[in-house]
């Protein structure tokens, strides 16, 4: 019912994009915005949402998720996921290419778009492989998986071969002005790690990961992507040093841009102790002067968006001593109130914030998404900021229940989501 | 840290899993109990009733002689039945997981778990997923602990010393990969001794060393200047490949425990190593075999000790007073 004419009503519209923060209405028509705080001329709704004390802002677009399909549907599956991405504002989702199959060919990336279409709850950027199976050793075929579709094209979580292949890569991903996202992590500095190399890793014994796992492979893409040129943009950073290291590129005007998964501007290394599974995540957390870095980060603009990093697991995946559990937490539903956390203890302002979960990773990925301009298509979220909620069934919709914040009470959640002008989730 | 799960809900010691966590009084009853079973070890008849019909798994997925060994004395002068289960050529090499290796022995109602993994963390999650008329000791996980060796080494300590206040106690090697070195840390500082040092090169002592509560050496003449107990920690072998270090000789040469080095520290002062020793690599014969070694004191200690710990998990010990949490 894309023809719907839709007026949402009350509600404190939010549009960094478009500077835009007071109480209007939002009209929605041919699934398009049609109108913020002015009426289209002789519009009449067919449905009007009450979104009275409660926040209206463009629908979120997070850099990161894996939907474990194709592949690994045991975890999780594109319906399941993107329903819960829908529960919590999310319109489009940016999709690594671990999957299994890795996302290396066109057939891959059509049959993601194919699923994600028929279930209809989220906009899916299949981000292509950078190295043919991933492996880091061979190019892939980027031009036929940007006709494809691919947004962009990465290596994921996966070390490239040596600094050659690395250049290579950048450089002919830059043919086709391919946006290369990098997870940057030096694969033996991390020698095995599975935890912060600091206080707690040496209190638990557990093999550490070095910031300079982090540092180094910033330093050493930075180094290569002033040499070659092209589109960069760092994944999930998680030390302040790192951040740093890319705003002192970018004011050189080298064109690089960065996230962080909205856990890591949450909790720190500490989280760890009792040798919690659930807090099992890689890059891992750091320290308190870390997240204080990666949240001055989100504040400054040095870091341009915040994604979920969201990585469905099964039970079994999290059963286990702790050095031998799946590193990763599910993350879509958490992304809203742990952003709205950077609010409430005075990171942020809430404009910015949005901002961080729309036009800004809208601009990284260079679409025209995450705003309320008129003629867009209506991706648009609905939430209410002081809705306390329990995380746990029957609320909690991912098939991912490898979360830090299971069983505890977030504040904000989301009401009503909009894809393309259809509501697609109401609460 | 969460450790709370040491202990049952009225309080009483139910896993020994590390040292963190636990009090003063609690590791003074350890030593205690150990010291009450010490001369049931030297009696001809070397058998006390207090396990009898209780089922104890020795579940070792890492080798290991001794400490396998003085936990299976331990429990068999207890009275319990004891099933040795090395993991290496049993289920988990087949693919089964860790948690249905412990299900399936739970089914054959056991009632203890003496758990040794190569991995940090491995015995609290068993202790985690079992029963709740369970025990589970920590036989060594990983990097993490090894809290029975502590104990042992704490009552041989005290055996010869008497207490533990005034001592200053240096360790001295692979802290880094040692379960060992932390849980004895842990148990030195609870036990209020006047200061501890970790001694080696920079590439085995762990990041953050200090919040450990310990004076960090790099220098091994420096770090034993006065001290009244020496630990010296194994070198594996595997941390040359490792560039960890360049070799075993130069080991020797910077951090190896020779009678020179030991006239730096006070006289009488102890000389421990958990075992088994590399002698020329981390200790001289000269000083393992001398008048200050305790090493083969430690061994008999350690089935005392651990007949301790069992009992007072299974509840069958001393009478278990409040507070046994730090």
């Amino acid at each position: 019912m894309t023809g719907r004419r839709i007026m949402i009503s009350g509600g404190r519209v939010i549009d960094p994009a478009n500077g835009i923060d007071g109480v209007m209405p939002v009209y929605v028509a041919k699934g398009k915005i049609a109108g913020v705080g002015v009426k289209p001329e002789g519009f009449q709704p067919d449905q009007e949402i009450s979104a009275a004390g409660h926040i209206v802002c463009p629908g979120f677009v997070d850099l990161c998720a894996r939907l474990r399909e194709p592949g690994s549907e045991q975890e999780a599956t594109i319906a399941s996921e993107t329903l819960a991405a829908a529960a919590g504002g999310i319109t489009t989702l940016c999709c690594p290419p671990d999957t299994f199959p890795v996302i290396d060919t066109p057939a891959v990336i059509q049959l993601l778009m194919d699923r994600a279409e028929s279930v209809g709850k989220s906009r899916i950027l299949p981000i292509g492989a950078l190295t043919r199976g991933l492996a880091g050793t061979e190019l892939s075929e980027m031009s036929a998986l940007k006709d494809a579709g691919a947004i962009a094209v990465s290596n994921a979580s996966l070390a490239l071969a040596n600094p050659l292949v690395h250049r290579r890569a950048l450089e002919y991903a830059a043919s086709y002005d391919l946006l290369v996202m990098i997870r940057p992590e030096d694969p033996w500095l991390r020698n095995g790690g599975c935890a912060h190399e600091g206080e707690m890793a040496t209190k638990l014994g557990l093999p550490g990961i070095p910031t300079s796992a982090e540092t180094v492979a910033v330093a050493q893409s930075l180094a290569l992507i002033e040499a070659v040129g092209g589109r960069a943009h760092f994944c999930q950073l998680s030390s302040e040093r790192a951040v740093e290291m890319i705003a002192e590129a970018r004011s050189r005007g080298v064109p690089v841009t960065a996230d962080v998964a909205a856990h890591h501007t949450d909790l720190t290394e500490g989280a760890l102790d009792g040798f919690n599974a659930n807090a099992h995540v890689n890059p891992p957390l750091r320290t308190e002067v870390d997240r204080a870095g990666l949240r001055r980060g989100v504040a400054n603009g040095a870091l341009q968006a915040i994604c979920s990093d969201h990585q469905p697991h099964d039970l079994d995946a999290k059963l286990d001593a702790f050095p031998a559990t799946e590193p990763g937490v599910s993350a879509l539903e958490a992304l809203l109130p742990l952003t709205l956390r950077l609010v409430s203890q005075g990171v942020v302002d809430l404009s910015t914030a949005i901002e961080r979960l729309t036009a800004g990773p809208a601009r990284v990925l260079g679409i025209a998404s995450g705003t309320l301009s008129l003629g867009v298509p209506a991706d648009i979220c609905i939430f209410d900021p002081d809705l306390d909620w329990q995380v746990d069934t029957p609320l909690w919709l991912s098939r991912g229940h490898n979360t830090p914040y299971w069983g505890d009470v977030m504040r904000g959640r989301v009401t009503h989501t909009l894809l393309g002008g259809r509501v697609i989730f109401r609460l | 840290m969460n450790d709370d799960c040491q202990f049952d809900a009225v309080g009483h010691l139910r896993h020994f899993l590390t040292i963190d966590g636990l009090s003063r009084n609690l590791l003074v009853r350890i030593m205690d109990t150990a010291q009450s079973f010490a001369s049931v070890t030297e009696q001809q008849v070397k058998k006390v009733p207090l396990l009898r019909g209780k089922t104890i798994v020795n579940l070792f997925f890492e080798s290991s002689t001794r400490t396998r060994t003085t936990f299976e004395l331990a429990a068999k002068r207890l009275s319990a039945d004891v099933l040795n289960i090395n993991i290496a050529t049993s289920a988990t090499s087949k693919g089964e997981s860790l948690l249905d290796t412990i299900r399936n022995l739970e089914a054959m109602h056991v009632d203890m778990f003496v758990v040794r993994h190569a991995q940090s963390g491995a015995a609290h999650f068993i202790a985690h997923h079992v029963s709740p008329h369970i025990s589970v000791i920590n036989a060594g996980d990983g990097r993490h602990a090894h809290p029975t060796q502590a104990m042992l080494d704490l009552f041989t300590i005290r055996h010869v010393k008497g207490g533990f206040e005034q001592l200053t106690v240096a360790i001295v090697g692979d802290i880094l990969h040692s379960r060992v070195a932390r849980s004895e840390i842990l148990a030195l500082n609870t036990l209020g001794v006047a200061e501890v040092r970790v001694v080696g090169p920079r590439t085995l002592i762990p990041a953050c060393a200090e919040s450990l509560g310990v004076k960090v050496f790099h220098d091994l003449d420096k770090g034993l200047a006065g001290v009244d107990v020496i630990i010296m920690l194994r070198l594996q072998k595997e941390r040359m490949s490792g560039a960890f270090l360049p070799s075993e000789h130069e080991y020797f040469a910077r951090f190896g425990l020779t009678q020179e080095r030991l006239a730096r520290a006070n006289p009488n002062a102890l000389v421990m190593h958990p075992g088994p020793i590399n002698r020329g690599v981390e200790i001289d014969s000269l000083v393992a075999d001398g008048p200050n070694s305790v090493i083969l004191q430690q061994v008999s200690h350690g089935i005392a000790v651990r007949m301790a710990v069992m009992s007072m998990a299974m509840r069958t010990g001393a009478k278990s007073p409040v507070g046994e949490r730090a």
